[in-house]
């Protein structure tokens, strides 16, 4: 099997239309038992009471921002790399996806801060890197923007993505780097998760179901960018006419 | 070398020195990006002198003192090696509890108590049912109990 025959923009086109709807698919059928155990199933907590139940969504859509930029700034780079089109694509494809899971990560941060720690809002190591997350998010996609000529366009933002690379791991190891108000990670590679098993289903359903929703979301929308880039190719004028 | 290679040595060239950046900026940082000191810390002197800052740790069990106008609370913050009187006027967050983690923002006074202005509670990364969390605790009591009757001191 030539695994590079979907490299290309017009084979892949129809490839991601044929997948996009199966992970959409996966993803309600996932996220329907998961909110099911999030809001019924699963037990109050001995000291937040029902408060800690955003965690179901909050963990899923922080854990899915930090992917989902080092998958966009994988791309990015290997387009800037080896001068690949898709790739470029890819990464401008799932910029989008990134900055809204970044954004639900931290408004439903604050409304689990008010009831918990008390605050909204504070400047701690984790919430300020993630609010950083946020605006590279921001500047990668307003940059991608700004360039009016794509493949100039795809190299300044790939540089923007790979640059902001950084600061994934900042986030994720900055509970344990610094004192922060945020709690430590209940689920590590390294030890047993601090969680009772009911909570920790949900928990990993819910972080699946938002997986699939990504992809979908990522798929459909790099089908738009391909029609948008290659509409003076011969194959996307055909599709217009047929 | 191919143009290729060469664009691909510059950006791994590039990512390198960022890399090295980065982490000579967050280790020269490393102490200004704490969110709160530790008693011990203001203790050893290492917050800082006549301004702001805050302090964390656990408040101490059986320490928290309502005052008699109602709004003000006293309350210990230890780190189980050094302690830190502190005052608050105010409402106080649901999950501050004794024995529990805690935040305080405020000023360090002469006579050593610390007056807060804004008190948040600090929770931990254990999540589970009231249920098992009174049986971890009716296990770990019943654990020392018979260490006491195992173990001569």
């Amino acid at each position: 099997m030539n695994w590079f025959k979907y490299s290309s923009p017009q084979t892949f086109y129809p490839l991601a239309g044929r997948m996009a709807p199966w992970f959409m698919g996966v993803a309600v059928v996932l996220a329907l038992p998961g909110l099911y155990i999030a809001l019924f199933a699963a037990p109050t907590d001995f000291q937040q009471g029902d408060a800690y139940r955003i965690i179901f969504i909050h963990v899923p859509a922080a854990w899915m921002s930090m992917l989902i930029y080092m998958v966009m700034a994988f791309w990015a780079g290997i387009g800037l790399a080896f001068n690949t089109r898709l790739s470029s694509m890819m990464a401008h494809a799932l910029a989008p996806t990134g900055a809204l899971m970044t954004f639900i990560a931290l408004w439903t941060g604050a409304f689990w801060g008010r009831p918990t720690w008390g605050a909204w809002w504070v400047w701690d190591a984790r919430l300020t890197s993630e609010l950083i997350l946020f605006f590279l998010y921001l500047g990668y996609m307003s940059l991608a923007a700004a360039i009016d000529d794509p493949r100039r366009a795809d190299k300044a933002s790939a540089v923007l993505a790979m640059v902001g690379a950084i600061n994934v791991p900042i986030i994720y190891f900055s509970v344990k780097w610094w004192n922060t108000l945020h709690q430590g990670s209940s689920v590590s590679l390294t030890r047993a998760p601090s969680m009772v098993s009911i909570m920790l289903t949900g928990m990993l359903v819910m972080v699946f179901a938002f997986w699939a929703y990504s992809i979908a979301a990522a798929l459909m929308r790099v089908r738009c960018e391909i029609l948008e880039r290659e509409r003076n190719a011969a194959w996307v004028k055909e599709l217009g006419g047929s | 070398m191919k143009p290729r290679h060469k664009r691909i040595a510059l950006i791994v060239a590039g990512l390198a020195i960022l890399g090295i950046a980065v982490t000579l900026v967050l280790s020269a940082f490393n102490s200004n990006l704490v969110f709160f000191f530790t008693p011990t810390q203001v203790a050893a002197h290492e917050a800082p002198q006549g301004r702001n800052f805050r302090i964390g740790g656990l408040v101490e069990k059986g320490s928290v003192k309502r005052q008699p106008d109602g709004l003000t609370v006293r309350f210990i913050v230890t780190d189980t090696a050094r302690s830190v009187p502190v005052t608050f006027t105010g409402i106080l967050p649901d999950l501050f509890k004794e024995g529990k983690g805690v935040v305080a923002q405020g000023k360090l006074g002469a006579d050593g108590v610390f007056s807060a202005t804004e008190v948040l509670a600090k929770h931990d990364e254990n999540y589970m049912p009231p249920e098992a969390a009174d049986a971890v605790e009716r296990a770990n009591k019943a654990m020392k109990e018979s260490r006491k009757t195992l173990v001569k001191p």
